[in-house]
């Protein structure tokens, strides 16, 4: 069901790639900070709870966090040392609220756990399919593109998929550590592919790649024919938003994931090449996911690396050690500048972060809010098909029905439209703060149908206690009547 | 004289009857409209409208004399909610926009475990056992604020929900909002 040659998406920009200050820049291991800031909600889902007290000793890969009921992820500890507080940090995201993280003060040892589990070996076809799935939830593996989405909840063994696609497309601009890892650690990708795609029980694995990365394509591709298995690497266009998953799926099979379906749904999952490097050093060598590569760049930062470094490691001390700031920037982003959010420097890094970029103010452009012109560039550019002008038209007139209408739901916040838009309208803003809106109404909904049914509840109660009241109190009377009588007859 | 009378007593007859006929046949649906509020009212009757009740709060709205925002606990949802089901404009008070207030106990060292605040609170938000520090859930508090006037020690007191990354909200970007038309 692959198409032999990529089919080009609809609408998407050419962004300006600016990978060039690191894709020369092999992934480099970061010295450990002072401190870690271990987030224990780093996950979609339930926050992890907390298995580790302040003042206890943790090894490196010790299970810090369980997960909690439903969706949520194991957290590990990314190196031995000491917890030094359980406390509230500033969160990577754009609210920068604290969300609760284990403090470690690393003592240098890098002392592994001796609990770890012992790496599986042999030949892929020969290990069992739920092992794969249970070590890939014990390794606290979440989708390293960004999504954060728990891993094992995507390696379903009922036998539904038939084909694995690998995300290599990193089409954001400024991100290079998946190019970095697909070049140095080939290998180790479509080893882990394989063991994805024999826990799903899928016939085929599809690598898209985007077709800026020729050494990547190169290496996977020498990597996939080595280890024979049916992997395919197919080149894909570069253009945003590429590596988005509905797109990756269009581009590489024609098809089109319904409006509200899952990818599931028509037999593909998707999953991250830093995702599948993660699944391979988790069942082949048996460490949990505690460290990940990323790329520190952007104009304010002096020289733009790709670090592989421990998760809870804050974005200062990653600043920092790729030689610091030369100005101040105008603002620093978790991820990509597409899709990325802009952080506290503060904050530390989460398993989903694949770049902490440092932006001069000549790097960004601010929405200015300017009319608009009714260019249709926004609808032009737009990967999903919508009327990027009418949904933020709507929104900033708080009609959320009709922004909703308009196909709010389908927007995947890409930033197409805003990156197109002359007039610079803050079109993705304005899509966050329907959402959010819309969010709210719905909580508040809830929130007053579940008050309602306790006042209903309470004067229920009430009312029977009342009748009771009354009841006993007729009772009373009667005996008392009854008494008077006995006493008046015997008189 | 007595011409003009009649002329005006008959008159009168002549639009009193038509008014009853259009009264009859022009009938809005107020009561409809009266109960479709009363059920998007919190239904907790806390009286912080002014009126004793919801149900009697929603006939003053059905009726057109009091404003959508008029019901604190329900605050801007609810004002945009009533909006619909009356179809009147909706102009922002003050209280409909910005955070929930909520009932906290601030100063746990304060509350002597009374019990008072549990017997008033119409939703069954605030849990705690005689003698205990008692506590309230955000979900179920309504924000009717009859347990503040209760605790003898006044340390039940309004407060605005605290943020949460699962509360939080993207604010309402600046722009020229007059093109949106
Ligand atoms: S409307 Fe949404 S999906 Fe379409 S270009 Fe804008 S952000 Fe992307
Ligand atoms: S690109 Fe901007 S100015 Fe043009 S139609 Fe879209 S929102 Fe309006």
């Amino acid at each position: 069901m692959l198409l032999s040659k990529p089919k080009l998406i609809r609408g998407g920009v050419r962004t300006d790639a600016r990978k060039h200050p690191t894709s020369g820049c092999p992934i480099e291991p970061v010295p450990l900070p002072p401190r870690l800031y271990v987030s224990l909600a780093q996950h979609i889902g339930a926050p992890a709870l907390p298995q580790v007290a302040v003042g206890d000793s943790v090894a490196q890969g010790q299970l810090i966090g369980a997960p909690d009921a439903g969706i949520s992820a194991a957290v590990h500890a990314p190196t031995s040392g000491t917890v030094i507080a359980i406390d509230h940090h500033p969160a990577p995201h754009p609210s920068g609220l604290p969300v609760q993280s284990v403090v470690i003060a690393p003592d240098g040892h890098k002392r592994w756990d001796p609990n770890l589990p012992k790496p599986l070996t042999g030949p892929v076809p020969q290990l069992d399919r739920e092992t794969i799935a249970e070590r890939v939830a014990a390794a606290g593996i979440v989708g390293m593109g960004g999504a954060a989405f728990p891993s094992a909840l995507k390696l379903s063994t009922d036998g539904s998929v038939n084909t694995l696609i690998l995300n290599g497309g990193e089409c954001e601009p400024y991100l290079t550590c998946d190019d970095r890892l697909m070049r140095e650690r080939a290998a180790g990708i479509i080893d882990g592919a394989r063991l994805m795609a024999h826990a799903l029980g899928a016939e085929r694995i599809a690598i898209g790649i985007e077709d800026n990365k020729p050494e990547a394509i190169f290496a996977m591709q020498r990597a996939a024919e080595s280890l024979g298995g049916g992997a395919e690497v197919l080149p894909v266009p570069s253009l945003w938003p590429q590596g988005s998953e509905k797109h990756l799926i269009y581009s590489l099979t024609g098809h089109e994931v319904p409006a509200g379906a899952l990818a599931a749904d028509i037999g593909l999952v998707v999953h991250n090449v830093g995702t599948a490097y993660a699944v391979h050093r988790a069942i082949r060598h048996g460490i949990p996911l505690i460290s990940r590569p990323v790329t520190v760049g952007g104009g304010a930062v002096r020289e733009p690396q790709n670090f592989e470094a421990p998760i809870g490691t804050p974005f200062s001390y990653l600043i920092e050690q790729a030689g610091g700031l030369h100005c101040e920037p105008a603002r620093i982003l978790a991820g990509g500048p597409m899709m990325g959010q802009v952080v506290p420097i503060e904050a530390a890094l989460a398993k989903g972060t694949n770049g902490v970029i440092a932006l001069t103010a000549a790097e960004i452009r601010e929405p200015a809010g300017l009319p608009c012109i009714r260019c249709g560039r926004c609808v032009e550019a737009c990967p999903m098909g919508l009327m990027p002008f009418e949904i933020a038209n709507r929104a900033a007139a708080d009609d959320l029905d009709g922004a909703a209408e308009q196909g709010l739901g389908d927007c995947l916040s890409c930033g197409s439209c805003a990156y197109v838009c002359p007039s610079s309208r803050p079109l993705v803003q304005l899509f966050h703060y329907a959402r959010g809106r819309r969010a709210d109404n719905a909580a508040a909904k809830q929130r007053a149908e579940l008050q309602k049914r306790l006042a209903e509840q309470r004067q229920e109660r009430q009312r029977l206690a009342a009748e009771a009241k009354k009841r006993a109190a007729a009772e009373r009377r009667k005996r008392r009547a009854a008494q008077k009588q006995k006493e008046e007859s015997e008189t | 004289m007595y011409a003009a009378m009649l002329v005006l007593t008959l008159m009168a007859i002549a639009l009193g009857w038509l008014l009853a006929i259009a009264h009859h046949y022009l009938k809005g649906e107020p009561d409809a409209i009266e109960e479709e509020v009363n059920r998007a009212l919190p239904g907790t009757n806390c009286g912080q409208c002014g009126y004793p009740g919801c149900a009697a709060g929603a006939s003053m709205v059905a009726a057109g004399e009091l404003p959508l925002d008029f019901c604190p606990p329900g605050g801007r949802a609810l004002a945009e909610e009533l909006a619909r089901i009356t179809g009147r404009p909706l102009t922002y008070g003050a209280q409909c926009c910005g955070p929930r207030l909520i009932a906290k106990v601030v100063d746990e060292e304060l509350c002597s475990g009374c019990l008072k605040c549990i017997k008033v609170c119409p939703t069954d938000a605030i849990v705690g056992a005689p003698n205990q520090i008692h506590g309230v859930l955000p979900e179920a508090c309504s924000g009717c604020t009859a347990c503040i006037d209760v605790c003898p020690t006044a340390t039940l007191k309004m407060v605005p929900e605290s943020v949460t990354l699962a509360n939080w909200r993207w604010p309402r970007p600046n722009e020229v909002l007059d093109h949106a038309t």
